[in-house]
């Protein structure tokens, strides 16, 4: 049996190496072939719904264009289970296809890795919500004041990057007098979290906010908050800041209940989602504020139509991935027609030239913002949406 | 001191749900001599089941536990009968490697099933806790119903290995296999009767874990099958009494250390006193010393 | 031709398989510059020259030396790390690529070599399922500490820092090591041929030191623990010489693989990793080092082949494991098998 196992192990080898060889596509010499679009982000594991959220809002935006007529994109998503190795296998498996442009990973760890292997094959990437700084490089280490990585120009973010919303949140919160004493929990593990706490802590002291207890917590501890609360509630503090995603919001919002805790929760466009967890008491999220680009409740034409055609398609109300995912390929779609491409015969480096010099000239109205635009940096300039919850639908705060 | 003692209660509710876990891994240890990797991941097929049966069925919560722990029994003897007793003379490396092979299998089918969205498990034990020292020292139902759970669970197995047949036919089947079969006792029939009553406990210690930290997701119970694991060997490994000081020390530790050293650091503590317990006493805390024979 | 015959059969399967890693490399080499080649396979040589090292070194403690460790990949994120902020820190001192890589690796390897040695203190007097489950506290401490951990360089020199992120840099200093978020910005330095050569380093030192005296020591612990000691062989010296080469030979490949990626973060090297690489080596067979190799090379690429399974991916994975090691190690299905296919039995190692 030994043997027949090596034989085994040696000829899934051999598959594999053959596979390898016959791998990379030419170019497509057929003109009328649509423009390749490429895509990756946790479609399994733990963070798999905001990859299938990403890619399904994709989806719905590529579908659309096609039934217009003129451009047509061919959509491709691969998944690499947020692990950065993972994602960079993925980027390769989708050059080999003949990827022409690149939606990016969906979260920031495995785009960190991709954006530099785009930047250096020269490819456009434009990321729905990997939002760390790290991805677009070249901005300061707020804590050391450093440039840690050199800026990659062919990357762009159609989300907010993560110093923006952590001084926002703090500005919002000073000039609204939200609270006397204030707690912050956020995720030290993670990009997104750790990033907007490092731009809202400072601040917050520039302003002369009152942060009475400042808690972490990992991957590992993101069960259990009874030691974070218990830490704010001796404080005494009356606001909570969550830089995080909804998911463990949720639970910190469950603890805090159940210890008869009820401070004010303020938190970041992450908390978006949190009233689509299955089993959570809704009832516990009323009066929870967050900065958001996108509302699903708004009453625009556009976000309607958009929100209906995904509950259709996928049958969950979409978050702001989806949005952010739609409004990618759609920014991406003007920038195309705005600089005359009229098909899919240019090879991706040129496509990508042309993409940065729209981009960081045009304004964009997507889903998630009125009037984006895009600076050489890479980071996009649109104004969050202040809301609460009321009644179980978000409500503008002004 | 009213958040010592807050954090003294977490940490022994949280030490409990370890300890019922550990329970599981520890007899089966004694008894198969198999080291169950896959333990932890039917604690979370456990959870979920509950969870469906109260969230989408709308049953008691009581005959949602039931439904948990008949299904996770089923479940534990399957798994013994497809994926270990073939591998009983097998080397002990080989059998691990499979455990983990279904620990996987049981993840991944978990995460096909029913997603990989977080679902939050209902509160359903019910009460308003109690409330001590003019509010200020708040332990909640979920707390109080852990503990008290633990230490019944504790005497009815200790009653069990010790005065009912099938129990003492356990531990005899664990102090050395082959005497116990010449003496008449049907092996398998133990062992599968071992994995039941882990697996049940499995079920139990899922449930009352949820309604402390009720986030539920297919890798739920990965972490707490590891320290759990961890606790059993802390104890002293076969060891019932060894698994329920292991379990509840190994709780209060952590959470200590995260309340007062650091959270970030409060795994890696965890380890070290583990360490630390283990190079004084190689085999655990009431675990004994066996001799070797050449 | 009658050297060959006349050396004994373990030395031929060392000469084979030297022989099929320098075939491997020479045809994926030349293969790998062809324009058709794919670039999933191409971004995948380096890694799967660090799983094959991974899995070699972990053979020699459990295969070799017997024992069970179920921390591994803390000794890969030793020299991970280390190999890392070595190289960063070195790029304007040393601009040779291909020599900062050397360094980068010999650096992982001592750090890693370092970090084994401390532990097989406590590690190397217990036995059995107590040293596996020690083992495994340590890889999760390890993680722990790596993932507060911060380090900073500028013209003066390497800065650290624990648990608190904030370092004052002098003008022109950047962050290497940024705590849980890893090294967000590595210079790939690792190539092919580095890997080929730390692989025939492995198998050289592995092979020797089998073949040595002390190798016969450590294979005695293992067969017979007691036998041995009572014949005088000094436990701890060899079950630390074993372990302490598996670990350097580990932050080696750790050195390997996070030179060969543009970011690594401490939560990779976790006891998930650890349990691939124990996969690979009981595939590929205790003790047999070739095995080793061609399960770490064929289980790093099936992922990606299967791609179109996407969802099904690990389930599949995860049967195939289990069917495999009833396949393997129960009785009954063995007799089956034999009865099906009569033939030479399937030798020991």
């Amino acid at each position: 049996m030994k043997k027949i196992l090596s034989i085994l192990l040696a000829a899934v080898l051999c598959v594999g190496l053959l596979a390898g060889c016959g791998g990379s596509k030419p170019a497509d010499s057929d003109v009328s072939a649509p423009i390749k679009l490429g895509g990756i982000g946790p479609l399994t594991g733990g963070a798999a719904i905001y990859g299938n959220a990403a890619k399904n809002g994709a989806a719905i935006a590529v579908e659309e264009i096609n039934a217009l007529g003129g451009l047509k994109f061919d959509l491709r998503y691969e998944d690499d289970a947020h692990d950065a190795e993972k994602s960079v296998n993925a980027y390769n498996t989708l050059k080999g296809w003949g990827m022409q442009i690149f939606l990016g990973s969906v979260t920031s760890t495995p785009c960190v890795a991709t954006s530099v292997e785009a930047n250096g094959d020269h490819i456009f990437l434009l990321t729905p919500s990997a939002s760390s700084t790290d991805v677009l490089g070249g901005i300061a280490n707020p804590l050391t004041g450093t440039i840690d990585i050199p800026r990659k120009d062919t990357v762009f973010q159609m989300c907010f990057v993560d110093p923006n919303q952590g001084s926002a949140s703090a500005q919002y919160i000073a000039d609204q007098k939200l609270a006397a004493k204030i707690a912050v929990i956020y995720k030290n593990d993670d990009v997104y979290s750790t990033g907007v706490y490092n731009s809202f802590a400072p601040k917050a002291e520039s302003l002369g906010l009152n942060i009475v207890s400042t808690t972490t917590f990992t991957e590992d501890t993101k069960t259990d908050f009874s030691v974070q609360l218990n830490d704010a509630k001796s404080a005494g503090a009356d606001l909570i800041f969550l830089p995080m995603y909804y998911d463990a919001a949720a639970l910190i919002l469950t603890q805090a209940d159940a210890m008869g805790y009820a401070p004010k929760w303020f938190g970041i466009d992450g908390m978006d989602g949190i009233l689509s967890v299955d089993g959570f008491n809704t009832a516990l999220a009323e009066g929870v504020m967050l900065l958001t680009p996108f509302n699903a409740d708004a009453s625009d034409e556009r976000t309607k139509s958009f929100v209906e055609k995904y509950q259709k398609a996928y049958g969950e109300v979409p978050n702001q991935f989806a949005a952010d995912g739609y409004d990618c390929v759609y920014a991406i779609y003007q920038a195309l027609n705005n600089a005359g491409v009229k098909d899919s015969s240019l090879s991706a480096s040129e496509l990508c030239d042309k993409l940065i010099e729209q981009f960081t000239g045009m304004s964009f109205d997507g889903l998630t913002g009125e009037g984006m635009s895009w600076g050489k940096d890479g980071a996009v300039t649109k104004s969050p949406k202040g809301m609460f919850i009321q009644n179980g639908v978000y409500v503008g705060m002004d | 001191m009213m958040t010592f003692l807050t954090h003294l209660i977490n940490g022994i509710s949280l030490g409990s749900v370890y300890a019922i876990i550990a329970l599981g891994y520890t007899m089966v240890y004694g008894i198969a001599k198999m080291l169950n990797f896959a333990h932890g991941d039917v604690i979370m097929v456990g959870a979920y089941v509950c969870f469906f049966a109260v969230s989408s069925y709308h049953l008691p919560p009581i005959l949602g536990v039931l439904i948990a722990m008949a299904l996770c029994t089923m479940l534990g003897i399957v798994i013994e009968r497809l994926a270990y007793k073939p591998l009983r003379q097998a080397a002990s490396l080989a059998v691990l490697i499979t455990a983990i092979g279904v620990s996987y299998f049981l993840q991944n089918g978990a995460q096909l099933l029913w997603g990989s969205n977080n679902k939050m498990f209902p509160a359903i034990i019910p009460g308003e806790g109690i409330s001590l020292f003019g509010g200020q020292l708040r332990i909640t139902a979920a707390t109080l119903v852990t503990i008290l759970a633990c230490i019944v669970i504790m005497l009815a197995l200790t009653w069990f290995t010790g005065n009912t047949r099938m129990g003492k036919a356990m531990r005899a089947v664990s102090e050395d296999k082959g005497a116990a079969q010449l003496m008449g006792i049907n092996v398998n029939t133990t062992i599968s009767v071992t994995f039941a009553i882990g697996s049940a406990l499995a079920a139990i210690a899922g449930v009352l874990y949820m309604s402390s930290y009720p986030i539920l997701v297919p890798t739920t119970g990965s972490m707490p099958g590891i320290k759990a694991f961890t606790a059993a060997v802390f104890g002293g490994i076969g060891s019932i009494p060894g698994a329920l000081l292991g379990g509840v020390l190994l709780g209060v530790i952590e959470i200590f250390a995260g309340a007062y050293i650091s959270t970030q650091l409060a795994n890696a503590i965890v380890f070290l006193v583990l360490i630390i317990v283990l190079l004084v006493k190689p085999t655990g805390l009431l675990g004994r010393k066996i001799n070797e024979k050449v | 031709m009658n050297k060959l015959k006349s050396m004994d059969r373990s030395v031929r399967r060392n000469f084979l398989t030297y022989a099929i890693v320098i075939a491997a490399y020479i045809v994926l080499q030349s293969l790998s510059s062809a324009r058709g080649f794919s670039p999933t396979l191409r971004g995948q040589l380096v890694p799967i020259c660090a799983y094959v090292v991974m899995a070699l070194s972990l053979n020699l403690t459990v295969g070799i030396l017997g024992e069970l460790s179920l921390g591994h990949a803390g000794f890969m994120s030793v020299g991970a790390f280390s190999g890392a902020v070595a190289a960063a820190a070195l790029q304007n001192a040393v601009p040779s690529p291909g020599l900062r890589l050397a360094i980068a690796l010999i650096i992982g390897a001592v750090f890693a070599g370092i970090v084994g040695t401390v532990i097989s203190v406590p590690v190397l007097r217990l036995n059995g399922d107590y040293l596996a489950i020690v083992t495994l506290a340590f890889g999760q401490i390890i993680k722990s500490l790596v993932e507060n951990l911060y380090i900073g360089v500028d013209s003066s020199g390497l800065h650290m820092s624990f648990l608190k992120p904030s370092i004052a840099l002098a003008q022109g200093g950047r962050m290497i090591l940024n705590g849980p978020m890893g090294i967000p910005n590595i210079n790939k330095i690792s190539t092919f041929l580095a890997g080929f050569i730390l692989i025939m380093l492995t198998l050289i030192a592995i092979f020797n030191l089998v073949r040595s005296r002390a190798g016969r020591a450590i294979m005695a612990l293992r067969d017979n623990r007691i036998a041995a000691e009572s014949v005088g062989i000094n436990v701890t010296k060899y079950k630390m010489m074993a372990f302490v080469t598996s670990a350097a030979l580990a932050g080696a490949a750790g050195a390997l693989f996070a030179l060969g990626q543009n970011t690594i973060v401490a939560s990779k090297f976790d006891f998930n990793t650890s349990i691939l690489i124990l996969v690979f080596v009981v595939l590929g067979g205790l003790g047999n080092m070739l095995g080793s190799i061609i399960a770490a090379a064929a289980l790093t690429i099936l992922p990606e082949a299967l791609r179109g399974f996407a969802d099904y991916r690990m389930l599949i994975y995860a049967i195939v494991l289990i069917l495999v090691m009833l396949g393997t190690n129960s009785p009954q299905l063995k007799a089956l098998f034999q009865k099906l296919l009569p033939g030479k039995h399937g030798e020991e190692v």
